[in-house]
């Protein structure tokens, strides 16, 4: 049995900045880290593995780049890192995306059986928290999303409970295998790499699947498969802060004024 | 004749016993791995002779004196206990053949340090029993220690007892050379005692030479040596480790230490001034170096024919805490303010094996304290402990004019780091030396967005993977801007640039800025416009990166000085003994559960410095800023203030400026 981390590759967004003129993200040297919700989802999948000894297939679709997000998942312990990468799954929105991905989770499927696909609950790029979902739906499996713990698992009677954070409130939910998880950050803290892994993982193997290899019809992926598309990027005008009291002069008063207005927007509560 | 041969044998198995035993702890040494400690002889040999013959650390404390006597005493008397076992085998060959005028002198020697070691043995017992200095496994009254210097105590006392007796018997024509002798002589029994203390005298020696290499009265043999292999260079600066598949990192198991490492181990006879000293333990963190050691000495022996055979050790030497294992709290509790190195009388280097165990924790099993995660990934991402956008690395300029650093135009490069870079406090202290800077005509600029971290807190922290990526590209920034010159602003930085990054083949000439502004008052570049007196009272704290580490004391003090027109007031752990801020080796970034706080205990000590009223403590690190402030604001004293030496500076300036 295999679990697959779906994992993305996304600009470092406290550093990216926006043109002013264009209206159009600042790109140019602005360094790519790992999505942060996926950093998760990849330790979830790892510890399943130490304590089932699954095996765990990271897979990301992204341009060649994509290489060194796959060789950080390779450093943290992965078996397996498949980079899909094709001209033509360029400029996907969700549903192109989760196309491919589940495309090649099934071809996964084909080789080792897959009982779980783990994706972080969105990326911090595009914030739409619909592949996940995504690829369930394309799989027609079930899916649990907004996970934060792991209840319990059972391999031999192929189930699985877990908790799922909600608005003010938790939900203990338990579904049959296969599935699709989404988790949240409250679910783990990631790993960090060892020095020797990290010295494997530069040496160690990406396979590389393009559309020649997933055989996807065209008007499913990229541009063509996607019936959304970004028109316009721009800041949205932000109300200025004002001055509340006289911090120097008079602390507590200004402290005091400052719960009050906390208060009478709801922003806490006593 | 029988007792010639009685006593043959006895020198003869306590000499074999004492091989025996001797070699089979020494010879683990062979077990560390290789270094090099056998450049400038010459250098090392004055070490020698100034730390272990000079005794200088071990009299930089009032009682040393004792243990100067003690080890002067042996030293002398060698030659009168080489003559007993000599002229015990050989009754023919005594100091008797030497003539008169040699041996009364000799005799009067013996007989005075005799004298002194006995008194010397007599106030280190009392020592013992009215002061306790203990850890969980080293006490300081311990049957071992009563024991040595019982041992020594009825050397000197059978002494004067044999020399007594031939003094009553009128066997000794240089009597008058041997006063304390001769009162011995005067004893009932006309000297018929002689041959009971002669063989109290051969057998307490003998027992002392078996009971030597199995206690940790060892530094006797090993402490000279020990003096002569210390580190000659800071030892703060670890050395770099190779990354390349199949090797290992750090000190996971007690041969991962290098020989000298295991030579240290058994060089210390626990004197405790390591522990005395180390903030951790003076504020009950888990670490105490004096056990640190201990525990590399015990965990080698427990493992000693694992270690031989080349097999895994069965008692760890990092985990859950015990004699032979390091308790993984204590690895993480070390400031690395090196305050337990500058104590040690015989040059142990303590903390970069505390830093050796991190790496291993670090590298090998990615086990830390969770804080570390977040730094860890800020500094490999975003090059700052923080995590902020290093595009956010020039937004202090808007308030003033900064050039870039241009190699050729550009005399000096002004490092700002992190702190003075993003930390709100901090920037104001950046500002304060670029304007004096300014207002002396130096030729400054900087990297701007092209800044980058030191590494400092990575490599103390044990994570030299990220640090030699850290160093490498800095290393790459220098060369290709062509940097010769460069201030720093933090004492971290400095100590990063100016000896961690030479093990890289970067030679720069680094300057913190407080030597700076030192500098530029004394040489009249900038002159004080008025003097400071808004301050109150001012009192230096030493950073340990700037003092301990790399020995700048004076230029801070001197330009306080200038400024105030008095010399600063001093903590009373001051210069070389000064107590850390507590942010140190990463501390910084962690939280500090245990005990009192390192950087209230310090605060605590600098109010108690200061008379009551307006006063300021005067810093020039961003940790002990921080750590000041913090520690006041912890202690609800609100008419202290906390700066760093270059706002003082700029203060005294100021009516030019305007």
């Amino acid at each position: 049995m295999q679990i697959v981390a779906c994992i993305k590759q996304v600009p470092d967004t406290t550093q990216v900045q926006i043109d002013p003129v264009t209206n159009t993200l600042v790109r140019e040297g602005i360094p790519f880290i790992v999505n942060p919700y996926d950093t998760h989802a990849l330790e979830t999948a790892l510890r399943l593995k130490d304590e089932s000894g699954c095996r765990v297939t990271a897979i990301s679709m992204g341009p060649m780049n994509t290489e060194a997000t796959l060789r950080k998942a390779l450093a943290l312990g992965v078996d397996r890192a498949v980079l899909l990468s094709d001209r033509a799954f360029g400029g996907a929105d969700t549903l192109a995306t989760s196309n491919v991905l589940a495309a090649a989770i099934r071809r996964l499927d084909d080789e080792e059986e897959v009982c779980i696909v783990f994706c972080g609950k969105q990326t911090i790029d595009g914030d739409t928290a619909q592949v996940g979902p995504g690829i369930a739906t394309r799989l027609g499996w079930s899916q649990l999303t907004l996970v934060d713990r792991i209840v319990s698992i059972d391999l031999d009677q192929r189930r699985l409970r877990v908790r799922r954070k909600l608005e003010g409130r938790h939900e203990i939910v338990e579904a049959p295998l296969p599935v699709t998880i989404t988790v949240v950050r409250e679910i783990n803290r990631p790993r960090y790499p060892t020095v020797p892994m990290r010295l494997l993982s530069q040496a160690g193997e990406i396979e590389v699947w393009s559309n020649r290899v997933l055989k996807m019809d065209v008007r499913e992926i990229g541009l063509k498969g996607s019936p959304t598309w970004v028109s316009r990027i721009f800041s949205p005008q932000r109300d200025k802060g004002e001055i509340i009291g006289d911090g120097v002069n008079d602390p507590v008063g200004a402290a005091s004024l400052l719960v009050e207005k906390l208060l009478s927007k709801d922003l806490v509560s006593l | 004749m029988s007792q010639q041969i009685a006593f043959t044998i006895l020198v003869l198995l306590a000499a074999a016993t004492f091989g025996v035993l001797t070699w089979r702890r020494l010879s683990l040494i062979r077990f560390g791995k290789a270094e090099n400690r056998f450049d400038h002889l010459a250098r090392r040999a004055w070490d020698m002779l100034l730390y272990s013959f000079g005794q200088k650390r071990v009299l930089a404390r009032p009682f040393g004196v004792n243990h100067f006597v003690i080890f002067w005493s042996f030293l002398i008397l060698l030659i009168a206990n080489s003559e007993f076992i000599v002229s015990g085998l050989l009754p023919d060959v005594s100091l008797r053949l030497l003539p008169d005028f040699v041996r009364g002198p000799l005799l009067l020697l013996f007989d005075v340090v005799s004298l002194l070691a006995l008194v010397a043995i007599v106030l280190a017992v009392v020592r013992r029993l009215l002061f306790k200095l203990d850890t969980k496994y080293v006490k300081r009254r311990s049957v071992e220690g009563f024991l040595i210097l019982a041992f020594i105590g009825l050397l000197m006392v059978a002494y004067f007892g044999i020399h007594g007796s031939e003094i009553a018997r009128g066997q000794e024509p240089l009597k008058a050379w041997m006063p304390v002798s001769s009162l011995a002589a005067s004893l009932p029994g006309d000297g018929a005692y002689g041959s009971y203390f002669w063989w109290l005298h051969a057998v307490v020696l003998c027992a002392f030479l078996v009971f030597l290499p199995i206690s940790k009265h060892m530094h006797i043999m090993t402490a000279i040596p020990n003096s002569f292999f210390a580190r000659l260079d800071k030892p703060n600066t670890q050395p770099r480790e190779e990354f390349a598949p199949g090797n290992t990192y750090g000190a996971g198991i007690v041969s991962d230490f290098t020989w000298k490492d295991l030579l240290d181990s058994f060089s210390c006879t626990e004197c405790g001034r390591c522990q005395e000293a180390c903030p951790a333990t003076a504020t009950d963190k888990a670490l105490n170096p004096r056990q640190v050691i201990h525990s590399i000495k015990m965990n080698l022996l427990a493992n000693a024919s694992a270690v031989k055979a080349g097999r895994q050790p069965a008692v760890p030497l990092i985990g859950a805490e015990g004699e032979a294992t390091n308790a993984t709290e204590a690895i993480w509790a070390c400031t690395t303010c090196g305050a337990c190195m500058e104590a040690c009388p015989v040059l142990i280097e303590h903390m970069p094996k505390i830093v050796k165990m991190r790496r291993n924790l670090v590298e090998m099993k990615s086990e830390f304290p969770d804080e570390l995660l977040n730094l860890f990934e800020n500094m490999e991402q975003r090059s700052n402990p923080w995590g902020i956008a290093p595009t956010e690395r020039t937004k202090w300029h808007t308030t003033m004019e900064v050039k870039d650093f241009v190699a050729g135009e550009t005399e000096y490069l002004f490092y700002i780091g992190c702190a003075g870079t993003f930390d709100s406090r901090q920037k104001a202290v950046t500002v304060a030396i670029a304007t004096v800077l300014n207002l002396a005509g130096v030729s400054w600029g900087v990297l701007g967005k092209e800044e980058r971290c030191c590494g400092d807190s990575a490599r103390r922290l044990g994570n030299e993977y990220l640090f030699d990526q850290m160093a490498r590209q800095n290393v790459e920034i220098f060369t290709s801007r062509k940097v010769t010159k460069v201030i720093t602003q933090c004492p971290h930085c400095f100590n990063t640039l100016k000896n961690d990054y030479r093990q890289y083949g970067l030679e720069l000439q680094v300057l913190h800025h407080s030597e700076v502004l030192g500098r530029l008052l004394a040489e009249g570049k900038v002159k004080p416009n008025r003097q400071v007196t808004a301050l109150g009272q001012v009192l230096y704290h030493d950073s340990c990166y700037l003092g301990r580490h790399n020995g700048i004391y004076d230029e801070p003090r001197r330009a306080i000085a200038a400024m105030t027109g008095e010399a600063p007031v001093e903590a009373p752990r001051n210069r070389a003994n000064a107590f850390c801020c507590g942010a140190g080796g990463g501390r910084m970034w962690m939280e500090e559960g245990v005990g009192e706080r390192i950087n209230v205990e310090r605060v605590g000590e600098a109010i108690s410095a200061l008379q009551a009223g307006p006063s300021t403590v005067c810093v020039a690190c961003p940790y002990c800023l921080t750590m000041f402030e913090d520690g006041l604001k912890d202690k609800g004293v609100d008419n202290i203030r906390v700066m760093d030496v270059a706002e003082v500076v700029a203060e005294g300036l100021r009516p030019s400026l305007n």
